[in-house]
């Protein structure tokens, strides 16, 4: 029999056990959280009967209702901000004469990488009631008694998001607008469309798919964040789904409820992601061909001034100012005592360097859990795409499909997932720094994925086969081939998942224990105990370990690799 | 009154001039192509027609009215002309109709008239059955049409098509060509039409301006520039040739000593000059035509098929001459062969 079919079968490729162990690989980070929170939701706490009682709790009391519209209301407000802030922005520095386009790419580029909380507890010291800097200065100045401006409300909650959120509306409209042949805008110029109709009525229409994504992406993004509404939110009693959440899980430990109370948070992800397919189902929105793709730059005379003065606005109020109080209060031994001699201190460096007990270890733990998962999330996902560009296998878009199901799930929902499924027993991995790290590689597996399959896209499959026609097999025609012409940008992807996971806070809060605490954790504790001097230096040194990386990053990969569409 | 006159038209970067004092004037509906190689500065001349380059001297009127000149330029949405693309630019966002309609919206139409112009024109470039559509679910050939469609809908005073069928297959090229003609036959739109194939070119146009290094080098209707190529460049750029040095002595052109007969035609002083002799103004013969016209006595050196004709090297006896002659497909003749060349003395041009 094995004599007359010249076997497939016998010669049967390593890829069908590879296979096999990535499927396994994904029901454990994807699939079983997911399940596992679902079922949770509908069993009763210790007996595990079936029952509906976990949703009456968590959607009997208005509290916890009016969380929920403040989430949704949150997630619109700060997007639409990031809107206002990025569009005109991408627009200029895509398509127009503005001067600083530099300074506008590093604004975007820091506004990125700062995590959002520490830009929160900068502007809680700028922008506080009673001493907040803007505050100081107003009353000095005009003698007022009344604030001039108040972080601590409903706005000031969304404009903190939105300063934090921006970039991603920047990156996904520029590199839209990046696509469009500046022919497009001609061609409405020559049948008598002026500068100004030709950007209403062709450039926008163009580039609105990239606006309503981005949109929702932070909408999202805010619904599901946690840093900012705890810091400035809780003071300021406004009470939203994360906190709520985060409320759910203090003694005793309500998961099944939390998970109940997680459920609208992953529909209205699904259902939105849902809606914007539907949207844009038909209309094409990339030109269509790819020669005279020219792209000329407007030429805005007077305006392009006004352009650069709110992009230098935006680097204001995201970067620059945030950026000097925080560092500011970190050599300060009061930090509202101002810029003075007498006022500097390295005492809240040398305290958390080398008096404080958690902060080395919290230190530590973040590098190498963000080094871990950021291993496991790119050899996953350069696996996966391969089979899934490649089509070795049936079924290989269901892995994918797999790869990419975290990015509809909210990480505090993904989180409590994993708390429900691998924090009791069997397992008990509660507070391990496993169950971090996996929940870590499972929330940032598409992005390594989307960055994997983009690498491999831009490898023609025939850069392979001249390898195999010569006597390679598979693997070794990737490991000799294939995985050095996709170095550079893989390890791109590694470097930004690994920013994103030291960062990371809404998952970790949920998973960490005492001596896997994470530096985002542990900074969030500090400002539970409000000392601002402390937190800022501690975010000092977050910032500092961030911008090495990206550093790193911009010198092996490229300048622009935290800020590729992926 | 002419409809489009461009004068001493220069564009230059720096102290290089990629568009070169060019002068050309249409008449009223008349299609006049630009024709040359890339680089030789026709797309840049096109988009100063069109508003989008600035010249650096000289001027372009429509009607009359001075539409660019160096510091006052009409910007392009105010010159009342369209314009074809080559990547098509139609916006992926609309749908056929919106694509059309836009430019008639922008002049403020009344929506019925609008709708009834679309519909017209859709039905004239034969896509009224699509025009729900967008331009994604649409062939190549069709994007065209829409781009087609759109410029013409507006009644232009210029039309303009920039390469419009550099991105199609060889067959549809040759479709759109007769469709773009057919369509200036029904419409008359003073058309600008940038091309690099001459074979377009010749199809579409009533003239022809053949441009190389930012200047035009001649402009006349296509078979004249065929017949007659009056320098070097586009002898050499409009279908092949044998471009050769001859001499005129006592009123009789000579080709390395052979006489192609007498000078008559510019009644030429003697001297050095270059001739261009067309493979097609040479007929091959095994035995000796009959008749009085000019005949040499040759050997065929090389032959190649080329499908539609055969590509003779040959050489005239007593001559170190390598002429290229045409010959229809069943006219094969051996290398080596001796045989007799027929030469139509009133095809030979003398160019600069």
């Amino acid at each position: 029999m094995a004599g007359t079919r010249p076997g497939r079968l016998r010669r049967l490729e390593p890829v069908a056990f590879l296979w096999i162990a990535l499927i396994a690989a994904l029901l454990v980070l994807v699939a079983a959280p997911l399940l596992k929170l679902l079922l949770v939701s509908f069993e009763m706490q210790e007996t595990g009967e079936f029952t509906f009682q976990n949703y009456l709790t968590a959607y009997g009391r208005q509290r916890y209702l009016d969380a929920l519209r403040n989430s949704l209301l949150l997630g619109m407000l700060s997007a639409a901000i990031s809107v206002v802030i990025a569009v005109p922005m991408a627009w200029a520095v895509s398509r127009t004469d503005m001067p600083g386009k530099g300074f506008t790419w590093a604004t975007v580029l820091a506004a990125f990488i700062m995590p959002p909380y520490l830009g929160a507890i900068g502007w809680i010291l700028l922008a506080g009631p009673n001493s907040g800097w803007i505050n100081q200065v107003w009353r000095a100045a005009t003698g007022a008694e009344a604030p001039l401006v108040n972080i601590y409300t409903f706005t000031g909650m969304a404009f903190v998001i939105a300063l934090h959120s921006f970039p991603l509306v920047f990156i996904f409209v520029k590199s839209a607008l990046d696509l469009i042949s500046s022919e497009m805008e001609d061609a409405a110029n020559i049948l008598g469309g002026g500068t100004w109709t030709t950007m209403r009525k062709v450039t926008l229409p163009l580039v609105w798919p990239s606006i309503l994504g981005s949109f929702i992406l932070i909408f999202l993004e805010t619904i599901a964040l946690f840093g900012t509404p705890a810091i400035i939110g809780i003071p300021a009693r406004i009470n939203v789904v994360t906190t709520q959440l985060w409320q759910f899980f203090e003694d005793p430990v309500r998961v099944e409820v939390a998970a109940a109370y997680a459920i609208p948070l992953l529909l209205i992800t699904v259902g939105l992601i849902a809606v914007q397919k539907m949207l844009l189902s038909r209309k094409g929105f990339v030109s269509q061909t790819g020669k005279g793709g020219e792209r000329r730059q407007v030429k805005l005379g007077p305006w392009r001034w006004v352009l650069f003065g709110w992009c230098l606005a935006v680097a204001m109020l995201a970067v620059v100012k945030p950026l000097m109080v925080l560092l500011q209060a970190s050599f300060a031994k009061a930090w509202g005592r101002g810029f003075s001699f007498d006022n500097l201190t390295l005492r809240n460096y040398r305290f958390l360097l080398f008096e404080h007990d958690m902060a080395p270890q919290a230190t530590w733990n973040t590098v190498w859990f963000s080094a871990a998962s950021a291993t496991i999330a790119a050899v996953l996902a350069l696996l996966v795409a391969y089979i899934v560009i490649r089509r070795l296998m049936r079924l290989a878009d269901a892995l994918g499909f797999l790869a990419m199901a975290p990015f509809v799930i909210p990480g505090i929902v993904m989180a409590i997932g994993f708390y429900a499924a691998y924090a009791g027993p069997p397992l008990s991995l509660y507070g391990s720094a496993l169950l971090i790290i996996l929940a870590f590689a499972a929330r940032f597996l598409p992005i390594a994925y989307a960055n994997s399959q983009a690498a491999i896209r831009a490898v023609h499959p025939e850069m392979e086969e001249a390898a195999r026609i010569l006597g390679s097999g598979r693997l070794h025609a990737i490991r000799r081939v294939t995985a050095p012409l996709l170095k550079t940008s893989l390890l791109g992807g590694w470097l930004v998942v690994f920013i994103v996971a030291s960062r990371e806070l809404s998952a970790a809060i949920f998973l960490v224990g005492p001596r896997t605490r994470t530096m985002s954790v542990l900074l969030y504790d500090l400002t539970e105990q409000g000392n601002f001097e402390v937190v800022s230096a501690f975010g000092g040194i977050l910032l500092l370990i961030t911008m090495a990386i990206v550093g790193i990053g911009m010198k092996l990969v490229g300048r622009d690799f935290m800020l590729r569409r992926e | 009154m002419p409809r489009l006159v461009l004068s001493g038209l220069t564009k230059a970067y720096g102290p290089l001039a990629v568009v070169d004092k060019v002068d050309l004037t249409l008449g009223e509906g008349e299609f006049v192509s630009l024709l040359g190689p890339s680089g030789c500065g026709k797309t840049t001349t096109l988009r100063m027609i069109a508003g989008f380059v600035d010249p650096t001297a000289g001027s372009i009127s429509v009607d009359g009215t001075v539409l660019s000149a160096p510091g006052a330029v009409v910007p392009p949405e105010r010159r009342g002309m369209s314009m074809i693309f080559q990547s098509y630019a139609i916006w992926p966002n609309m749908t056929v109709e919106e694509n059309v309609a836009f430019g008639l919206q922008l002049r403020k139409l009344p929506r019925e008239e609008v709708k009834h112009r679309v519909a017209e024109m859709l039905a004239v470039v034969k896509l009224d059955k699509l025009a729900h559509r967008y331009p994604a679910e649409l062939s190549g050939g069709q994007q065209q049409r829409v781009a087609l469609a759109r410029a013409i809908v507006v009644k232009p005073s210029v039309l303009l098509l920039d390469e419009p069928l550099s991105n199609l297959d060889a067959n549809l090229r040759e479709e759109m060509r007769f469709e773009i003609r057919r369509l200036h036959d029904e419409f008359r739109i003073t058309t600008v039409y940038v091309t690099h194939d001459q074979a377009e070119a010749m199809a579409t146009s009533d003239r022809i301006a053949v441009m190389n290094a930012g200047r035009i080098e001649q402009v006349d209707a296509p078979h004249l520039l065929y017949a007659r190529p009056r320098t070097r460049f586009v002898a050499g750029f409009v279908g092949r040739t044998n471009l050769l040095e001859a001499r005129v002595a006592s009123g009789t052109l000579l080709l390395d000593g052979v006489s192609l007969g007498p000078a008559a035609q510019a009644r030429l002083p003697d001297g050095a000059l270059l001739i261009s002799l067309r493979p097609q103004a040479m007929a091959i013969h095994e035995a000796r035509p009959a008749g009085d016209g000019l005949v040499l006595e040759a050997t065929i050196v090389e032959r190649t098929y080329l499908g539609e004709a055969w590509d003779y090297v040959v050489q005239p006896e007593g001559t170190s001459l390598r002429l290229r002659a045409a010959a229809p497909p069943l006219e094969a003749h051996d290398v080596g062969r001796k045989v007799w060349l027929a030469v139509d003395a009133r095809q030979v041009a003398v160019v600069e």
